[in-house]
């Protein structure tokens, strides 16, 4: 259902690119389906109950040394936050380039409908 | 001594970083230092054909770390890069001189080719991820470099299709990594051989198809490229169009087919269609258009289309279990394709920014009669029209042919005859390029032009020279070392994943 929820997300972002005039709103419709994959990625790590991936003397198997299986059981798979974090970053970067380049586009146009912006055809 | 492989992305990212301190003052030592680097990654190219080598970034092995991966695939697309980004930025040195803050030019023309480096050099796929993200990104700004009306709305258009590319990639990373729970490719092939396809896996498949479909602009994601590759500056359209459509879109697709999922016939059929596709669409659409650049970003597309031919060909006969000598030639006859189109297409920009830095339009109805006035950029525009053409002596012909046969040995007599029939159309859009800007009466305002002479006129003689000289490639000694290599990777298939897992477990630590 969770997964459901966020392909719906995704669905959104994808239709508010593709569809809306604006270039603003064109803008929002990209980071929404953005955030969508981002939080697909966190949902492949998470574990209802689960602890924070971190090992001290506690996780240890009294006996062996080792380290316990119920604590490999439990823990939360750290990989899809790394991930997530280095796509936010990336995320960022392109936002800012497309909001600077809304900005220009404005200035030269003064619209941000792109209905009108259309010297570019054939 | 061989060259560490994260030297291919490190030298040109910390040389990009480096250059916009120079300022507007020091513009002659950022150019000669950017073409340093682009000279010298061209030599480290070189040196490294046939090397075949994992190397584990920071020392963890595989599949905790990262790893980079040096085969005979990711040597020829270095090879290709290098040799594109150095004419290129040659040309650069004079050409940008009409544009201010050159200096910030040539540092995301140089993140953009670090990217590149990374996309065809890594063996972790969110890896790779990261620098197609870098090199898109730089790609995004360079095609808007110039602020102009036309550039910021072709950079916007490209900026949009080119996010949702991305972002279809990312969720099928995504959908990977919840699949097989590694992000390394020769691990997740190595899951997926042992696992089969489930149904998240074939999504992720299509998810990637479309995404590295919209990076290549193949024909039912193409809507950009037109608009992009003519509005960027012409150094910068000879990169887009050369190697950058090539590296993050087919490399990428053909290397997540043929070494990560494995090759099917539906999807070999799925490449055919859409090579058939883009290569009648894309030249239908060049022969009437005007605009001169814009006619060569429409045959780009129905050229990247012989390239996916070839590699969907090869597909289709491997996953047939047909005689493997006959996928190879279509799989050389695709690669080779892809390798000339980068120096003959990246030239035929080149000429049309002579063309238009010494007219000041990109309008043939305009031109006329320049053959007399630029002589040299009319030799290299002859020479490469007649290599993309397929006209006998040059390179274009052979690769071509080889298409040719292999269509015919598939027993697939209807495409053979599409590649010719297309053929026929390249040559006669790059007719009217001849007769429209080099022959005919020269118009009164064009009779006081010159030809920009110097570092330009350099980089457009070394492509016409390699237009020429290409055809070498397939003499047996320059064939087994350069273009076999790749082939061999991808017809090997699935069995990357155990070859890389072999060599990193041989691989001496540093």
């Amino acid at each position: 259902m969770p997964y459901a929820l966020c392909f719906l997300l995704f669905m959104i972002g994808l239709y508010c690119a593709v569809v809306k005039k604006n270039m603003v709103k064109i803008v929002i419709g990209i980071m929404v389906m953005e955030y969508a994959v981002n939080l697909f990625l966190i949902m492949l790590g998470f574990r209802a109950g689960g602890e924070a991936p971190i090992l001290d003397r506690t996780h240890l198997d009294a006996q062996t040394g080792q380290i316990a299986s119920s604590f490999i059981s439990h823990v939360v798979d750290p990989l899809p936050q790394a991930l997530v974090l280095t796509a936010i970053v990336i995320s960022l970067g392109s936002l800012a380039l497309m909001i600077s380049i809304c900005i220009r586009t404005y200035s030269r146009y003064g619209t941000f409908d792109i209905t009108e912006i259309r010297r570019l055809k054939g | 001594m061989s060259i560490p492989l994260p030297a291919f992305v490190a030298v040109p990212l910390i040389a990009a970083f480096l250059l916009p301190i120079f300022g507007k003052k020091g513009k002659a030592i950022a150019t000669f230092l950017a073409n340093l680097v682009t000279l010298s990654l061209l030599a480290m190219a070189v040196s490294s054909i046939g090397r075949t080598e994992v190397y584990e970034v920071g020392n963890w092995s595989i599949p905790l770390g990262i790893n980079l991966v040096m085969d005979g695939l990711s040597s020829l697309l270095l090879l290709a890069i290098s040799v594109v980004s150095a004419a290129a930025m040659l040309f650069s040195a004079k050409y940008m001189e009409q544009y201010t803050a050159k200096a910030k030019y040539l540092s995301l023309f140089l993140l953009m080719v670090a990217g590149m480096n990374g996309v065809v050099l890594s063996g972790d796929i969110f890896n790779l991820f990261v620098f197609l993200e870098i090199a898109s990104l730089a790609s995004y700004a360079l095609v808007g470099f110039g602020c102009g009306p036309e550039e910021l709305e072709a950079s916007f258009k490209y900026m949009v299709m080119g996010s949702i590319g991305s972002i279809f990639i990312l969720f099928a990373i995504a959908l990977v990594y919840g699949n097989t729970g590694t992000l390394n490719m020769a691990y997740i092939s190595k899951a997926i051989q042992d696992s089969g396809l489930n149904i998240g896996l074939t999504f992720a498949l299509g998810l990637f198809i479309t995404g590295f479909g919209l990076k290549a602009a193949l024909v039912p994601f193409h809507a950009w490229l037109p608009d992009a590759h003519p509005s960027a500056p012409a150094p910068i359209s000879a990169m887009l169009s050369g190697i950058l459509i090539k590296t993050l879109g087919i490399y990428a697709l053909t290397r997540v087919i043929f070494n990560v999922f494995g090759v099917s016939i539906e999807i070999g059929w799925l490449l055919v269609a859409l090579a058939l596709v883009s290569m009648i669409a894309g030249a239908f659409l060049a022969i009437g258009q005007w605009d001169i650049k814009r006619l060569m970003a429409y045959s780009s597309i129905s050229q990247i289309g012989y390239v996916l031919l070839g590699l969907g060909l090869g597909a289709t006969l491997i996953a047939k279990g047909a005689n493997l000598a006959w996928a190879s030639l279509a799989i050389l006859g695709g690669l080779f394709h892809l390798v000339n189109h980068s120096v003959y297409k990246s030239l035929l920009f080149l000429t049309s920014g002579s063309v238009e830095m010494s007219t000041g339009t990109r309008q043939m109805k305009q031109m006329g009669g320049l053959a007399e006035k630029l002589p040299v950029t009319r030799a290299a525009c002859t020479v490469a029209s007649a290599s993309i053409a397929g006209i006998p002596p040059f390179a274009g012909f052979w690769s071509k042919l080889i298409l040719v046969i292999a269509a015919v040995q598939a027993h697939l007599y209807w495409v053979a005859a599409i590649i010719v029939f297309v053929s026929l159309c390249t040559l006669i859009m790059y007719l009217k390029v001849q007769r429209y800007v080099f022959l005919g009466e020269l118009p009164d305002n064009l009779k006081q032009i010159s030809e920009h002479k110097g570092s330009m006129s350099v980089a457009m003689v070394f492509l016409a020279c390699l237009c020429v000289l290409m055809g070498f490639l397939l003499v047996p000694v320059l064939r087994t070392s350069i273009l076999e290599p790749a082939v061999k990777v991808l017809t090997d298939g699935v069995s990357y994943s155990a070859n890389v897992i072999e060599m990193a477990k041989e691989g001496v630590k540093i």
